[in-house]
């Protein structure tokens, strides 16, 4: 019972610590623009198909070693989906930045649509998959049973905690990180300071896009296989990871990440795995309901 | 101010330059997805389809910038600043052509299914059965302005109901029909009761979980509702007379009572005529209820919440009706649905077929009615029409979404209303 409670809880975090990084990307916007990006779930899978013909592009030339294959693919990847996240950003939201209340959010259900189908004919609609690049586990043996913790798992621990702290970091001490904090606060005051609204709404864009970028390489890393569809769960999950968090608030949503992965890795190993999804949205729809304003957000209070 | 625009020479190299980042930018991003397939852990190179497609964005992008130049783009350029201005409305004394063209669109469809076939029949129910749809999403997104995603939901609520009643209570299609609606808004109501207090975009997200969770469900609970395989469904019958070939339990089939031989698609046309009837009527009662106090309560309240709310207008009242309403419609178009397929199953509900009927709500023009209808018969008989495309349908619906909402936000057909003279003797 230990054993598998721990075990179950070393997989929560390392799913959890994913979930954290994907909601980044929806905290920022909505924190920026009041919208919620639903295109932001493609994003990722679109970093998966990446990071997956990255690898397979570096195994072509016999690159081997686990330090270079990995950095290869993470560079590569999270350049190439940043630039999705500004073009995304300039294609479909840019234009409608003063328009009615609900035509952004059609407009990302449509951009979504777009990028599914787009990789649905562009690569095939089977399942892709990447070769393990890191075997081997530690072992704990703990009572009766044993807890297994993969280097991957400690791999994606790692660098989702790097990627955390370097995105604090930026967020908090840069000049950039001060514009996006300025711009949060209000957008209209930060204009005529002298900031350009405009291209700091694409730095959000670009920075939550590279930071799936990231989520979507340690996932693909973790389970091996994907396919175009996958993007749609996970994008909920991970913006149910920002609202419980609180939308808008950066330690919130890796809060929320990692509380939301630990408690669907227990109830799928206790109640049922069939149900877990099932179990994810309806903690959705009950946050929203009991505590809109999440752990760690403000309530929302609009003003005339 | 416009004609010294006109006078002015093209700005070619600029054109240009905007060519050649737009094609650079589509390099880098359609390069690694377009141009190298996954094949296992291998890769194939096709280097020409990116080849065309970034010739094509470089080409479209140079003929836009060329175009954004001109007087007329200019002109365009400028109209999508005040796309958001509301209705449009008319002279008091106008008279709409639609009263000529409405009853013989009435009279062409109920002689249609004598001479259609039975091909032809089951595309226009489907079309039907979509314009149902749109017209209840239209009334929560179009006109109260609330963005349901899990509208789907309540379209399963509907064509389950029907078979499930069918198999656990013995229940047939016309006892199901109005249960089916009641149960639809229940659904809406339990739902929307908490969740409508709360702030606009979040109401789309519950919904859409709600959807989701109610998909995974049918998907999951293999003993109640036959999981991925679905539930067969009874055809419907005519006061208790059947559409077979031959009835069950020794009664007599329609054919035999009427005393005509035996056609295959009479089941169609069955459904088709009880169909058309609930579309007219539907129509009928959303015209009224737009004319009513709690149609202008969910326009206004789609335009401006906290003016509403400062007026002395219960929000939660006024949205769960409409939210009901919806429900309502979609469990109807849940019970056609069924009897229509013979047969449900979860992968008839999923969020593609929300984002579907969101399409034809946002083609056809938020609040506009004709423009739902037509919508919904280009989005389903199309698709049937062109087969050959059928790939790139999802991709098409996408990029639609996205180019209306920039270009026009209101839907293709401007909603209009009838103007009203003030009485003699009153000051205007």
């Amino acid at each position: 019972m230990d054993g598998i409670f721990l075990q179950q809880t070393i997989n929560g975090l390392t799913l959890g610590a994913v979930y954290g990084l994907i909601a980044i990307g929806y905290t920022m916007v909505y924190g920026i623009i009041g919208m919620i990006n639903f295109a932001h779930g493609e994003v990722y899978m679109i970093s998966a198909y990446l990071s997956a013909i990255t690898l397979a592009i570096l195994a072509s030339f016999g690159l081997e070693s686990f330090p270079l294959l990995i950095l290869g693919t993470l560079l590569f990847t999270i350049a190439i989906t940043g630039v999705y996240g500004w073009v995304i950003e300039r294609v479909a939201y840019k234009p409608l930045r003063n328009s009615t209340r609900l035509a952004p959010l059609i407009s990302a259900i449509g951009m979504s649509l777009v990028l599914q189908n787009y990789v649905q004919i562009s690569q095939g609609a089977r399942q892709q998959g990447v070769p393990t690049l890191l075997e081997g586990a530690f072992k704990l043996h703990i009572g009766e049973g044993f807890v297994q913790l993969t280097y991957t798992k400690v791999f994606i621990l790692i660098a989702a905690f790097v990627g955390m702290a370097l995105l604090t970091y930026v967020i908090q001490y840069t000049k950039l990180g001060r514009m996006c904090r300025a711009t949060q606060q209000d957008r209209k005051m930060a204009s005529i300071l002298g900031i350009n609204t405009d291209r700091v709404i694409s730095y959000v864009f670009v920075i939550g896009a590279a930071m799936a970028a990231l989520a979507g390489v340690l996932i693909t890393m973790n389970y091996g296989t994907f396919d175009f569809y996958a993007g749609f769960i996970i994008g909920i999950k991970a913006f149910t990871a920002a609202v419980l968090g609180g939308i808008g608030s950066l330690p919130g949503a890796m809060l929320g990440g990692l509380i939301l992965g630990v408690a669907e890795s227990q109830f799928s190993s206790m109640v049922n795995t069939d149900y877990k999804d099932v179990f994810s949205f309806s903690l959705l729809v009950l946050i929203l309901i009991f505590r809109p304003q999440g752990l760690l957000g403000r309530p929302h209070v609009a003003k005339v | 101010m416009s004609s010294a625009i006109a006078n002015n020479p093209m700005d070619i190299k600029k054109s240009l330059v905007d060519a050649v980042l737009a094609g650079l930018i589509s390099l880098i991003v359609f390069g690694p997805i377009v141009g190298v397939v996954l094949d296992g852990y291998q890769y194939n190179l096709e280097i020409d389809r990116v080849a065309m497609i970034v010739g094509v964005v470089m080409l479209g992008r140079f003929a836009l910038s060329l175009f954004l130049q001109t007087a007329k783009g200019m002109a365009m350029l400028a109209s999508f600043e005040s796309s958001d201005s509301g209705v449009h409305v008319l002279a008091p004394d106008y008279k709409s052509r639609l009263r000529w063209i409405i009853p013989m669109l009435i009279v062409i469809a109920m002689i249609f299914p004598i001479f259609a076939s039975k091909y032809l029949l089951t595309v226009v129910i489907l079309g039907l059965i979509y314009v149902l749809l749109g017209l209840g999403l239209n009334i929560v997104v179009g006109l109260a302005g609330l963005l349901d995603l899990g509208y789907v939901a309540f379209y399963a609520i509907g064509a389950y109901g029907l078979a499930l009643g069918y198999e656990y209570l013995g229940l047939g299609f016309w006892t199901v029909l109005p249960l089916a609606a009641l149960a639809a808004a229940m659904a809406g109501a339990l739902l929307g009761f908490p969740v409508l207090r709360m702030h606009g975009d979040y109401l789309a997200i519950v919904t859409l979980g709600f959807g989701e969770i109610i998909r995974l469900v049918l998907n999951n609970w293999l003993e109640f509702t036959g999981g991925p395989n679905g539930m067969s469904v009874p055809s419907p019958s005519f006061m208790g007379l059947e559409f077979t070939r031959r009835a069950k339990d020794g009664g007599v089939p329609f054919h035999e009572f009427f005393g005509f031989s035996y056609n295959p698609s009479m089941k169609f046309i069955f459904i088709y005529l009880v169909l058309f009837l609930v579309v007219m009527l539907v129509l009928y009662i959303k015209h009224r209820l737009t004319r009513m106090p709690v149609g202008r309560a969910w326009e206004a309240l789609r335009e401006d919440e906290i003016a509403c709310r400062a007026m002395g207008l219960n929000h939660v009242l006024v949205k769960l009706s409409a939210f009901m309403i919806g429900a309502s419609t979609a469990g109807l178009a849940g019970v056609f649905f069924a009897s229509y397929q013979g047969f449900v199953n979860p992968a008839s509900f999923t969020f593609f077929e929300s984002a579907l009927i969101l399409a034809i709500v946002v083609l056809g023009g938020m609040g506009s009615t004709v423009g739902v209808v037509l919508a919904a018969f280009m989005l389903t008989v199309a698709p049937e029409l062109l087969r050959t495309f059928a790939e790139y349908r999802v991709l098409l619906f996408g990029i639609l979404m996205v180019l209306m909402m920039i270009w026009r936000p209101r839907g293709l057909i401007r909603v209009s209303r009838s103007g009203v003279v003030p009485r003699k003797g009153v000051a205007p």
